[in-house]
């Protein structure tokens, strides 16, 4: 009997750690990214300027299917998503194959200058991109020496060309990031499976895509959902390079938010109801992309 | 043989494109304004006078020491709070701190855009009582970064691999939790460690928007708000911008390079 209550004692005394242990960690998080958002759904049903606000119910809501800023960054942000994430992603599957060849000669430098645009500060980067994509560019100077086109493209005043701007610049940080993964997905298959389809007559690209894509298949689902969910989040290169602009054409929903918030007069309120928006979106997607998944493996 | 070539040319291709901006950057710093606007791809004669300039006009070393002094320190606590937590949901695995763990994780999906406002009113709120840790301070821009549910799984993943017949042999050496945790733990996950402090030292060296939002006066800056403050400037000095950039880029890439391995082990480490 008294040992029962020991043993009774002692589990509850381990268990009383473990929660000591993850106590701060649990708090912190509470306090900084639940709690938060439960203050920021209760913002988006008020509105008014500054700290006058008052609610307003699902207004903040309506609005949204009829503000013209929210609508294009709805629109720009999918441009985005539909034309680099997929050109990203495939360009760092592509180029992790070619890495992975044993045979293959400075390998080392290669991977490290394809990884090196991932280390740099996105606002570094994105000010340089800004300076060799301007009027006076070195890109445009260099495009003129070559007398490939015969007035500078205006990359960063031209509502078509702000947005292939912004798409080279996000391609060129992120690729080798993405890459990383490919790679190392690609080191752990086993080169017997090649030898065996090899063998069997199988071509190369049959070998790319019976056996290399499937195995990779969890790989390509974790970079386009990262991918994915940074994009919906893109913030630093717009705020830095074309500032949302011309008019709104680069304009995410971030820098929406980050307008509503803290550049025009402050409506807290429906900044919360565009992030609430951002938010649902995210899970829309997340939860997609592993539905899409699932039926290919089913 | 022509596939041979073709990855070759391939590769240089993406190579070269991936550098070619750090090597401008580097041209560029030691150049005059004009010289950069021209197209110029040789190194020139103004970096000394690139540089006199900054010490002159750009508040280059404040902002350095501001980013310095967040990034040490989010490091430091971001670690501490994520390894212990991490080491707790493996060593005293239960199913209520599992279901805890699953509810931390969906803090992932929540994008910091959507944080941004309300933070920015609980930080206001603060402010009235506390200002020492309010809106404008350093503890501002440190705290809401400091706890991540992906630092967390990260040790948790780590902590999988530990040999936990360790922590039997320090408990019956007479240590307490504490002890086995510092003692024993933190000495054995050194590489763990070392991957997770490079990777919150980077996104907190580079962190933009919470800093736009809540450092306001001009001495608080960090580094990429400096950076970004020049970059919006309608007539821009080029080669005196590009010295700051390569300045502030540096620390990153000196970690990067001496680390690199541990580097990558930390990225990757989420997918394992």
């Amino acid at each position: 009997m008294s040992k029962v209550k020991t043993n009774m004692n002692i589990n509850a005394k381990t268990s009383a750690i473990g929660w000591s242990f993850i106590a701060i960690a649990v708090i912190m998080i509470c306090a900084f990214y639940f709690y938060p958002m439960i203050k920021a759904l209760n913002l988006s049903f008020q509105s008014g300027t500054g700290t006058n606000l008052s609610y307003v119910g699902g207004d903040n809501y309506a609005r949204l299917f009829k503000d013209q800023t929210f609508i294009t960054a709805l629109k720009n942000t999918f441009i985005f998503l539909i034309i680099q994430v997929p050109i990203m992603i495939v360009l760092a599957m592509f180029i992790s194959v070619l890495l992975n060849d044993s045979k293959l000669k400075f390998k080392g430098f290669f991977r490290t200058a394809i990884f090196l645009p991932a280390v740099t500060s996105l606002v570094a980067y994105s000010v340089i991109f800004k300076y060799l994509f301007g009027n006076d560019g070195l890109i445009n100077s260099l495009l003129t020496n070559l007398h490939l086109i015969d007035a500078p493209i205006q990359w960063i005043t031209d509502p078509f060309w702000a947005k292939i701007t912004i798409i080279i610049a996000i391609t060129w940080r992120w690729t080798g990031y993405n890459m990383i993964f490919y790679l190392s997905a690609l080191q752990n298959i086993d080169n017997s499976i090649y030898e065996a389809a090899r063998i069997d007559g199988a071509s190369a690209f049959r070998q790319f895509s019976q056996i290399t894509i499937p195995l990779l298949k969890p790989i390509i689902l974790f970079t386009s959902i990262t991918s994915t969910i940074g994009t919906l989040q893109l913030f630093d290169e717009v705020m830095n390079i074309t500032k949302g602009g011309p008019g709104n054409s680069t304009m995410t929903l971030s820098q929406y938010i980050y307008n509503l918030s803290f550049k025009y007069t402050p409506d807290f309120g429906y900044a919360a109801t565009v992030s609430y928006a951002v938010v649902i979106l995210i899970v829309i997607f997340s939860i997609l992309q592993f539905k899409l998944a699932g039926d290919k493996n089913g | 043989m022509a596939k041979r070539i073709f990855t070759y040319v391939f590769l240089s291709i993406a190579a070269i494109v991936s550098i070619f901006p750090f090597i401008w950057m580097i041209i560029s710093a030691t150049n005059k304004s004009v010289d950069v606007t021209k197209g110029t791809l040789l190194p020139g004669s103004s970096l000394g006078a690139n540089w006199s300039k900054i010490m002159d006009q750009v508040d280059l070393g404040p902002a350095l020491l501001n980013s310095a002094k967040i990034s040490i320190s989010t490091t430091i606590l971001a670690l501490l709070i994520a390894s212990l937590a991490g080491y707790g949901f493996e060593i005293f695995r239960s199913k209520a701190k599992d279901v805890v763990f699953n509810i931390l994780l969906l803090s992932m999906m929540i994008p910091f855009a959507a944080l941004m406002v309300p933070l920015y009113r609980m930080f206001g709120t603060i402010t009235q009582n506390i200002p020492a840790i309010g809106i404008n301070t350093m503890t501002a821009v440190v705290l809401p970064s400091v706890t991540t549910a992906f630092l967390i799984f990260f040790f948790r993943q780590s902590t999988k691999m530990f040999p936990k017949e360790m922590l039997e042999a320090g408990r019956i050496d007479g240590l307490n939790e504490i002890g086995v945790f510092f003692r024993i733990y933190v000495p054995t996950m050194k590489t763990s460690y070392a991957a997770a402090a490079i990777i919150t030292f980077m996104s907190s060296w580079n962190n933009y928007l919470w800093p736009l939002v809540v450092l306001q006066s001009p001495e608080k800056r960090t580094v990429p708000l400096l950076i970004s403050n020049l970059g919006s400037s309608y007539s821009p000095d080029y080669g005196v911008n590009m010295l700051v950039i390569l300045i502030a880029t540096l620390p990153t890439a000196i970690v990067f390079f001496l680390m690199q391995k541990h580097f990558v082990a930390g990225m990757t480490g989420s997918v394992k």
